[in-house]
């Protein structure tokens, strides 16, 4: 009497494991258009950051990061992470890792600002969504690296897939509050002047919007960057993979290195978004 | 409702009619268009109505008219639902029953793309939390209107900086709101509702949040604007003091009703119920009575053509030491008085137009009393009142004034106690008296 009655159990997995082995048979073609799709902004990325010479890439960063924290040490301080990370020899690693954030967060935000501006304008849709929010962030991100592995095979591909899941509900959740915090006064007044509800979305939802969009992909790409490591399991190449195999190896140094690394590029990526976030703050009058 | 079906062509011809407003309801709930439409619902007071449909009523059966250039003023304190009817004249709020018609066309109708056209091109909104685009500088805030008609970039900043000028924020095209007092901000809605040239502006409390000194900068400057532009207005306020300084006519509203509709004067000397004159006895009279109103028809009127010693007898018969003189057209020529008269017969003069005295004021009918009062003041002799065409209407002294304002006092506590107020028309009659001989004396009993 003292154990869960076994009839009650419910089959969940068995129904997902279908379900998966479904798609996998019947939606083979859907995936290789998706995966062929997410490899091909994957492979630019990583090309077009390989592609540029070192010094442009520090000098690049150095002027975004004086451009947007605007404090005379940004820039120098910036373009020294940076250069640790090439002197720990980790520069084509660092910007593989950096093509796949970069490649991750677009994509997230394609999906996650629409999906934010839809939630802002529907209840029941904003009901809907929230919980399967809550699933995406909190479910253990290994549970749907197996699909993901499943329906794109090794590589960079499922890397991708499942960092965007893991990492596209901030910006879902930050452009919908973003947008229902924009003062009702403000909407009232642009109706008043006959502004459509495009008019109204473009010229002043999402503009006031914005610094809360901002920390939305500020969260987006350091929920990115978290998803590095893991996704180096399913092997996917750059700075996460280094952790990994120096981890199975037990080489204590070089994981330091590595890990190091990680870190200096979060910082860098953070330390940069949320400046451009806070800069665009703009005092809302009262109402 | 003969009235009713008739209503659309008697409009279109009248074209004095700007906005007419016909038996608007508002009612928020689920059950709402039951309710304007069920006999009993309608008569049932706002209680009942919550308890039997859950729904509040925000508008009752509201029916006004305003006239094309008319400063038109809606009053009524919070949740008198003054807000959702100056809303429901451009549909920000729709109303669950009746008609809106803005020259000639019901509005209530209009799909969005006629709704967005009456918005961009008939009307001009100003709001009491200004509204404005934060991301924005002035000169763009001042333009949107424009931009949401797709004007051109320059053409529009071109013209919000002939608004801009206007309203007196020359200077501050670049600067973002934030940076701005509420005055200021308050400049900006006004420039940006006015910058479309809009027939209709609507204003909705919108001196409400600012400093009471800078209100009635605001409410004078908006005054100078609507003697520039000849808008037709429609201004809403709790404040009965702005809606007397302000309005032509004034609309007071209680619970979603339409209680008075009349001149500021007409409210204040007649208040049609309690709740108005409880409203009425906050204003001072001085501020709202005008020459015309309190002025008296003076004993004797001497005319150009009469002789100086037929004039000092009617003088001396009817007891007073001056009057004024008129032509055959009752246009007022000035002023004689017992000793110019006297002077006058000693010289043989022969027209009363040599004996004419210098000290002698005039004012316009349209004065409020506030302005009579120096005037008043600064003359031993009564004031003559005179039309634009330089007719004489009637005269005012400081016994007149005087009483003028305890009668309305009067009046007021009549309605309240009923008892002091046959002491009051005594006091009232005292104070009545003409300044004779020993006139100069009032001037010591002004306040």
């Amino acid at each position: 009497m003292s154990e869960f009655p076994s009839f009650l159990r419910i089959p969940v997995g068995d129904w997902i494991d279908s379900l998966v082995s479904w798609i996998v048979a019947n939606l083979g073609s859907v995936l290789d258009v998706i995966g062929d799709a997410l490899l091909a902004v994957l492979v630019a990325m990583e090309r077009l950051l390989l592609w540029i010479p070192w010094f442009v890439v520090v000098g690049a960063v150095a002027f975004v990061a004086w451009y947007a924290i605007r404090k005379w040490w940004a820039a120098p301080v910036m373009a020294v992470f940076l250069l640790i990370i090439g002197m720990f020899g980790y520069w084509d690693l660092a910007m593989m890792t950096l093509a796949l954030i970069f490649a991750a967060v677009i994509l997230s935000l394609a999906i996650g600002i629409p999906t934010g501006i839809f939630m802002a304008q529907s209840d029941r849709f904003a009901s809907l969504l929230r919980p399967i929010l809550d699933g995406m962030q909190t479910m253990p991100s290994f549970v749907y690296l197996i699909p993901a592995l499943m329906f794109f095979g090794l590589g960079k591909v499922p890397a991708v897939f499942a960092t965007i899941i893991y990492a596209v509900p901030p910006v879902i959740r930050l452009t919908n509050v973003g947008i229902r915090g924009v003062s009702q006064s403000v909407i009232e007044a642009a109706q008043a002047f006959g502004a459509t509800s495009k008019q109204i979305l473009f010229e002043v939802q999402l503009p006031l919007a914005f610094p809360s969009i901002m920390v939305g992909i500020n969260q987006t790409t350091m929920m990115a960057l978290a998803m590095v490591v893991i996704a180096s399991m399913i092997g996917a190449r750059g700075l996460g993979m280094e952790v990994l195999l120096s981890i199975n190896r037990i080489e204590v140094g070089r994981g330091f290195e590595a890990g190091l690394s990680i870190v200096l590029l979060a910082i860098l990526i953070d330390r940069i978004t949320h400046a451009f976030a806070s800069r665009q703050q703009y005092s809302q009058p009262g109402g | 409702m003969a009235e009713e079906q008739n209503g659309r062509t008697n409009l279109d011809a009248d074209h004095s009619v700007c906005v007419e407003v016909r038996h608007l309801w508002k009612v928020f709930g689920a059950r709402a268009h039951e309710i304007a439409r069920d006999p009993e619902l309608r008569h049932a007071s706002k209680e009942e109505i919550l308890k039997q449909t859950g729904c509040v009523v925000g508008l009752r059966d509201v029916s006004f008219e305003v006239r094309r250039g008319e400063f038109f003023v809606l009053m009524g304190l919070s949740g008198s639902g003054k807000s959702t009817l100056i809303r429901c004249i451009i549909r920000l709020a729709d109303p669950t029953a009746g008609s809106v018609i803005v020259n000639g066309e019901d509005i209530t109708g209009f799909d969005d793309a006629r709704l967005a056209e009456l918005r961009r091109h008939t009307t001009g909104m100003v709001f009491q939390h200004f509204g404005l685009l934060p991301h924005r500088s002035v000169l763009d805030n001042v333009a949107y209107g424009l931009k949401v008609r797709g004007v051109p970039v320059e053409e529009r900043h071109d013209r919000a900086r002939v608004y801009i000028e206007k309203v007196g924020l020359k200077g501050w095209e670049n600067y973002l709101p934030a940076a701005l007092s509420g005055g200021m901000q308050q400049r900006v809605g006004i420039a940006r509702a006015l910058t479309g040239d809009p027939e209709i502006l609507l204003l909705d409390e919108p001196f409400s949040g600012l400093d009471p000194l800078i209100r009635r900068q605001m409410q004078d400057e908006l005054l100078d604007l609507q003697a520039e532009l000849r808008k037709t207005l429609l201004f809403v306020t709790h404040d009965l003091h702005e809606a007397l300084k302000v309005g032509d006519r004034i609309a007071i509203m209680r619970d979603g009703e339409i209680i008075q509709i009349g001149t500021p004067e007409e409210v204040i000397t007649n208040p049609s119920d309690s709740y108005v004159r409880q409203f009425v006895q906050d204003a001072s009279p001085t501020k709202v009575l005008t020459a015309r109103t309190v002025m008296e028809q003076p004993p004797i009127l001497l005319y150009s053509w009469q002789g100086p010693k037929a004039a000092l007898q009617t003088l001396r018969d009817a007891n007073v030491d001056s009057a004024f003189v008129v032509t055959r057209r009752a246009r007022l020529l000035g002023m004689v008085t017992v000793e110019g008269l006297v002077r006058l017969i000693r010289k043989r003069g022969t027209s009363l137009k040599d004996a004419l005295d210098p000290d002698f004021v005039t004012c316009g009918a349209d004065s409020v009393v506030e302005d009579l009062i120096p005037l008043v003041a600064s003359t031993r002799y009564p004031v003559a009142v005179i039309d634009d065409e330089d007719r004489f209407l009637g005269e005012v002294y400081v016994g007149t004034i005087i009483a003028s304002m305890i009668q309305e006092r009067g009046e007021d506590e009549e309605q309240g106690t009923g008892e002091d107020a046959a002491t009051v028309s005594e006091e009232a009659a005292a104070v009545d008296a003409r300044p004779t001989d020993n006139s100069g004396t009032g001037e010591g009993a002004l306040p």
